[in-house]
């Protein structure tokens, strides 16, 4: 385990150097001739339907090839949401269609030589709607009488769309009535989280174009190149072999790029025309027209024990999905599938969610995935119970969290829409973490504790957190390994990397199997052509099902090279063989043969064959990483804003294959937690149109909004995983929102319900208070 | 109408029309190497350096800089010759999806051309204006004050 070569070591992005000197890398960054522009026209009514529409002047408009209309597309029922095949979500979505469900639905698109062209063409399209009384509250939406989003008889899927109900999910361990009855005490509050976007700095971007064979071509900005592949096929009618798509690099998703919304546009304009075709969102659009982050209301009830331990939870989560079903039903159970594992000494546990359609925009996966928001919810409840139990909250959580060996009833009762499978914890460094954090934050000293400064006070909390790797047995990734003469390999795969640096833990996988320098593995990832199938990137699967293909893949390769040695040793077993610096060792006779030579031998001399091989992974384990957050904070009770001072993640990833990658993981999703739990909202007016839609009033973390950071690593090894590996990418989202909560509850007594924390909540508080 | 700018040393001519940014004009002649998307100065994905000093290339008109200097990510460090901010990037981890780094690195490059001994006030102060949806910050900022060292090491430019 420790004397790894590769694996645990400081090892460059492999990518790095071209991004960091500008590369053209990015889907825009190919300009093709005569590249038709599509843009588009959204409507500007949450709910209304289009009674008429005339584009006759807008197609005679100077430059425009063509009008896209629900009149002259397919009208294909489907989902946007890029998952697994039968898809759990609703198909509920048209290219176009006839009706309106939120301001930012698709009412047309012009493709023209210029954009300037196509802009100008769209305000010549003529439309006539019949708006319809709208919903956007989730309580309203799922009540008697609301307006119906979803009346097209088409509609498969959907939980109940007459009440608006996209998905709903009920699960019962135990009998959790009882359990309150026999609980010493019991708290019960709400939380509501709000509608935010992931904002990745490049927006969704499509180029199409036909190859010389007059096959369709979709370089596209996404985390799903299969399920792009898919989907385009089935929304357009047409065969998955005609279609090839390219993911080049990417510049971030974070999961608003799981979802298939410009691709099927752009191919069916280079398909009619022939001609490339490009469609590249505005920051406006991205954030009206992509995917948002679910908002929540979470009603958590919690029983515990006077001897500190939980005997009770119920969790009921009312999500709104917006105007379509997307990852609505998923999103929703991972609100519960992904935290009450965390708390498996409580026997009674019951599980309600209900996922509203809304005429708000549509919501789809964000990192997280629903556990983020379960989680500011049942981590406040937490420190709630424990201030009952005047209990230290820290210690309350270390009775109660599940450890190695142990099991939840949970895996199995609630998996991604469906059942789960009954997981085993194999790893888990919990206790560490919430030692070394504690001390770290200086826990024992500070929590509890009046300090304040003038009107500046000062407070700590914490959270606990797990999440998965990968969904289990549904996840499914390849790859295949081929070697070259001098030694080199060609790694073709098909994990997705969106910036986060899996090709580079790819290359190290290999390295470390075949004993090579990760430079010497030339990675080539997710085009439908060239590589084997993955699901992409998603669900915390980068490392563990991807990666885990790769290890397969290279041990496959491992096993064909020691063959090749041992016929040119004459020795009879490859047991004493050892793969090192780029040649196989026997340790029994001493002698070697560099992989260049097995290469040479093999593709030109005797024997031939080429040396390759595919591997493919899909797991019954998707083991969770664990992470505890602690956070200080001044508060200023006269302007009611909020400074994180220190925040500490200690993270159990499994064994860290790139410590510099793990970091960068951590660090960049808890920021991301710091402001939605801060600043990030989607602000609305009365008719449901947004009216923040930019970076100057929705507002993300730059350089000065950070606060010192300090990650703590309790490396662990993980049997089931790549070289002992964990998942690392979402878990530390999860934090800020309960961490601050708990924070602000220790300097001021006060707790807020709502998110983000803004100084005008902040202030009220404090004034309810009074 | 016709502007004229030194691009990255390299005398280039466009033809542009009187409206148009800095941002398109530069991508559309093949400087792809500038990102960006928000028009509006806000996310710092098209800085590029006038003359020395950065700019958020989307809000400026492209006819008010004809004849000016200007720097993109290339021109401080190619491939198989990278600028030791470039290196340090790479090698402290502060390369995710990358499409924010020509940006955040060139607004590096003009702080430490002026400051070469910069305290972690000045680099945050310096970078404020390129987001970063990735990285979180950290080991950006640690990869400027590598660069520092890189550079007073003597791995000059
Ligand atoms: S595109 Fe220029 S600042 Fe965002
Ligand atoms: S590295 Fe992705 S936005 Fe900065």
């Amino acid at each position: 385990m420790s004397d790894f070569k590769v694996i645990g070591k400081k090892t460059d992005k492999i990518d790095a150097m071209a991004l960091a000197t500008g590369q053209p890398l990015f889907v825009d960054d190919l300009q093709l001739p005569d590249t038709l522009q599509i843009k588009i026209l959204y409507s500007p009514y949450a709910h209304a339907i289009i009674e008429d529409i005339d584009t006759s002047e807008a197609e005679k408009y100077p430059g425009v090839k063509m009008v896209l209309t629900y009149k002259n597309t397919p009208h294909i029922i489907h989902t946007t949401a890029g998952q697994g095949w039968p898809e759990p979500s609703p198909y509920d979505t048209y290219m176009f269609d006839k009706k309106m469900r939120f301001v930012g639905d698709r009412v047309a698109a012009v493709a023209a030589e210029t954009e300037e062209q196509a802009a100008e063409a769209l305000k010549l399209i003529k439309v006539k709607y019949k708006v319809l009384p709208a919903v956007f509250d989730s309580e309203e939406a799922i009540k008697e009488g609301a307006p119906v989003i979803h009346d097209e008889p088409e509609i498969t899927g959907a939980y109940d769309p007459k009440r608006n109900l996209a998905a709903h999910i009920e699960i019962r361990v135990g009998d959790v009535e009882k359990g309150f009855e026999e609980s010493d005490v019991v708290v019960e509050e709400t939380f509501e989280t709000q509608y935010a976007q992931h904002t990745p700095i490049e927006p969704h971007v499509t180029l199409t174009y036909l190859d010389e064979y007059g096959r369709l071509v979709i370089r596209t900005s996404t985390q799903v190149p299969f399920h792009v592949r898919r989907i385009v096929a089935q929304a357009l009618g047409i065969p998955v072999q005609k279609i090839r798509v390219v993911k080049p690099r990417i510049g971030g998703g974070f999961g608003t790029k799981q979802e298939i919304i410009l691709e099927e546009i752009c191919s069916y304009v280079t398909l009619k025309t022939k001609r490339p075709a490009r469609l590249l969102y505005t920051r406006e659009e991205e954030f009206i027209s992509a995917r948002t982050r679910h908002p929540f209301k979470v009603k958590v009830k919690i029983g515990a024990k006077k001897d500190g331990m939980l005997h009770a939870i119920r969790l009921y989560t009312l999500s709104n999905t917006g105007a379509y079903g997307s990852h609505g039903l998923t999103v929703a159970s991972n609100a519960g599938s992904k935290t009450l594992p965390l708390y498996n000494k409580a026997e009674n546990v019951e599980f309600v969610a209900d996922i509203a359609y809304t005429n708000l925009p549509v919501a789809g996966a964000y990192r997280g995935y629903g556990a983020t928001q379960s989680y500011a919810a049942l981590e406040q409840a937490i420190d709630m119970v424990a201030e009952k139990l005047g209990m230290d909250p820290l210690e309350l959580r270390k009775r109660n969290h599940i450890r190695a060996g142990e099991t939840s009833p949970i895996f199995k009762a609630l998996g991604e829409g469906r059942e789960g499978v009954t997981q085993y914890i194999q790893s888990c460094a919990l206790d560490e973490l919430l030692e070394k954090g504690a001390k770290e934050i200086g826990w024992f000293k500070k929590h509890g504790k009046e300090r304040r400064n003038g009107s500046k006070v000062y407070g700590i909390g914490m959270s606990m957190h797990m999440q998965g790797s990968g969904i289990p047995l549904i996840d499914m990734g390849a790859a295949t390994l081929k070697m070259n003469e001098d030694g080199s390999f060609n790694l073709l795969y098909g994990g997705t990397d969106i910036g986060t640096g899996l090709d580079t833990i790819a290359a190290q996988i290999v390295a470390e199997t075949l004993g090579i320098k990760p430079e010497q593995v030339i990675v080539y990832a997710s085009d439908t052509d060239m590589t084997p199938f993955d699901v992409g990137a998603y669900a915390s699967s980068g490392t563990f099902v991807s990666g885990g293909a790769v290890l397969k893949a290279a041990l496959k390769v491992r096993d064909q090279i020691l063959e090749v040695a041992k016929e040119k040793f004459g020795e009879f077993d490859t047991k004493d063989f050892i793969l090192e610096d780029g040649k196989v060792i026997s340790l029994k006779s001493g002698k070697n043969i560099t992989l260049s030579e097995i290469a040479y031998d093999t593709l030109y001399v005797r024997n031939q064959h080429q040396i390759a091989a595919t591997g493919s992974f899909v797991s019954p384990y998707s083991p969770p990483p664990f992470a505890v957050h602690f956070v200080e904070i001044e508060v200023d009770e006269e302007t009611g804003v909020i400074k994180p001072i220190k925040y500490v993640a200690a993270v159990d990833c499994g064994k860290p294959i790139n410590p510099e990658l793990v970091k960068g993981q951590i660090i960049g999703a808890l920021v991301n937690g710091l402001s939605y739990a801060l600043t990030e909202e989607y602000i609305f007016s009365n008719s449901g149109r947004m009216l923040n839609p930019n970076f100057m009033d929705y507002k993300i973390p730059s350089t000065r909004d950070i606060p010192e950071i300090k990650v703590i690593l309790a490396e662990t090894y993980e049997p089931t995983g790549p070289y002992g590996a964990k998942s690392v990418a979402e878990i530390n989202i999860n934090g800020p929102i309960p961490a601050i909560g708990n924070a602000l509850y220790d300097a001021l007594k006060i707790r807020l319900h709502k998110s983000p924390y803004t100084p005008e909540r902040v202030l009220e508080a404090i004034k309810n208070k009074k | 109408m016709k502007v004229k700018y030194i691009i990255n040393g390299k005398e280039e001519e466009y033809e542009i029309h009187p409206g148009e940014v800095l941002l398109d004009v530069l991508r559309r002649n093949g400087h792809t190497e500038i990102k960006g998307n928000c028009y509006l100065g806000t996310c710092g994905a098209c800085t590029v350096l006038i003359d020395g000093v950065p700019h958020t290339s989307c809000t400026i008109l492209a006819a008010k800089v004809n004849g000016k200097e200007i720097t993109t990510i290339k021109g401080i460090g190619e491939l198989d010759s990278p600028h030791p901010l470039q290196q340090a990037f790479v090698k402290t981890g502060a390369v995710q999806c990358g499409f924010c780094t020509p940006g955040a690195i060139l607004s590096a490059y003009a702080l430490l051309k002026k400051n070469p001994d910069p305290t972690e006030e000045d680099i945050k102060k310096a970078l404020d204006g390129n987001l970063c949806r990735c990285t979180g910050y950290v080991q950006q900022i640690e990869a400027v004050k590598f660069a520092v060292k890189l550079l007073k090491e003597g791995k000059n430019e």
